[in-house]
């Protein structure tokens, strides 16, 4: 038989605790300390910078030596030549400022959380795949399924952007200077994409929640979403927001049209159980 | 309507929808989802947190409302994948904005604290 780890989780004690019978109910202590970033996070200074020049690393070296230099508490990273390559910056949950002097390929600043990163060019598909905290600024276009699955943050492309952008958008807000293309926002569920050009076929298709605000053309709708009220908050909203990263709508944000979830696809519930056993 | 906290996030029956009618109770979130923030209410914990970030505002806190479990305030530690309750002390104000306020310094103050149970399982995990 074959012998289970013995590793860390086990000497913590981690698979001894008990759990029949107790609450999972959590709550506030009011008397908690008022840290301002993870526990398990690097101490890093903003003032402190440093650059990799990537010509000839991996990927793999490339972000060892950006949790290199985080470990040593610089705050301030450049990366240059970046040579395209794919899944760099990526899993960095860390407060740091990050510069990419030029484009990157896929994958790139997936699963962050915190982190500012500017990159100086353009990036393929599924840029900021999953992020969850932080910026993500990209001064040129971006590829399909841009912001796929991100949970929080602000992605912002100042060129164009491919199809499927926040495809399974969970939260956070990804900003489109110019053009989205067909099925942008499939099966979002929360959060805020905000598009000042034009958008392709489909937009929001399957959207479960969230919103959408676009400056341009839509080609057309996808099933179940709908267009929205504008409200004065969301246009003051939208001004901060665009403000904070210098763009502007191209007709003002008054004029940009607001769409939502019309909520015919709302099927989760508790007759799901009683319709499944009539049905078998 | 089971709750006070329930009924001030969802309305007085919490059935708007024909879905809703239908089957008799609410569908979706337990907050406003697409309720977009209201910087005047910025606590000045929450503030002191996006200036250290870098941020210039509440960035993904957006996404953080007071909603309810069981029959208490509650707010949602996407950390945890699970409810954190406010505790009955604390006196909440009527308005949405500001309660939202409220739950996201918590939850900052939570999930930075040496007590999140991330940081056991993060020294248990931790592979690198």
């Amino acid at each position: 038989m074959a012998k289970l780890k013995q590793d860390k989780s086990h000497e913590m004690g981690l698979h001894e605790e008990q759990l029949k019978g107790r609450t999972q109910q959590r709550f506030f202590s009011i008397d908690e300390s008022e840290n301002l970033t993870y526990f398990h996070s690097f101490d890093v200074d903003t003032s402190k910078s440093a650059t990799i020049d990537a010509l000839d690393m991996t990927p793999r070296e490339i972000n060892r030596e950006i949790r290199a230099l985080m470990e040593k508490g610089i705050g301030n990273i450049t990366v240059d030549n970046p040579m395209s390559r794919h899944g760099v910056g990526v899993g960095i949950l860390n407060r740091l400022n990050l510069t990419f002097s030029d484009s990157l390929g896929y994958f790139g600043c997936g699963l962050i959380d915190g982190p500012n990163v500017h990159i100086k060019g353009r990036v393929g598909w599924s840029c900021a795949e999953n992020m969850m905290a932080g910026t993500v600024v990209i001064d040129g276009n971006a590829g399909s399924t841009f912001g796929a699955a991100i949970r929080g943050g602000d992605l912002v492309c100042k060129g164009s952007v491919g199809a499927r952008t926040g495809i399974d958008q969970k939260g956070g807000t990804i900003i489109v200077g110019g053009k989205t293309g067909a099925f942008s926002g499939f099966m979002m569920q929360r959060g805020r994409m905000i598009i000042l050009g034009d958008a392709g076929m489909n937009l929001g298709d399957s959207m479960y929640d969230g919103t959408i605000y676009v400056g341009g053309e839509v080609e057309d709708l996808g099933v179940d979403c709908v267009p929205g009220e504008m409200t004065e908050l969301d246009i003051r909203y939208l001004t901060e927001k665009l403000g904070n990263y210098g763009m502007k709508a191209p007709n003002g944000v008054e004029k940009m049209q607001k769409y939502v979830s019309g909520k015919t696809l709302w099927n989760y519930d508790n007759l799901e159980p009683n319709e499944k056993k009539l049905i078998l | 309507m089971s709750n006070k906290e329930e009924e001030f996030v969802v309305g007085a029956d919490g059935l708007d929808t024909d879905r809703e009618k239908d089957i008799g109770q609410h569908i979706g979130y337990r907050y406003d989802v697409n309720l977009v923030p209201d910087l005047k209410f910025i606590t000045p914990f929450l503030q002191k947190y996006i200036d250290k970030m870098g941020w210039k505002d509440l960035n993904w806190l957006e996404d953080v409302h007071m909603g309810y479990e069981e029959d208490q305030a509650a707010v949602f530690d996407r950390n945890i994948n699970g409810w954190v309750t406010i505790p009955d002390s604390i006196k909440l104000p009527d308005n949405q904005q500001e309660r939202d306020m409220i739950a996201r310094e918590l939850l900052i103050k939570f999930q930075m604290s040496e007590n999140h149970p991330m940081v056991d399982l993060n020294n248990a995990y931790r592979k690198f």
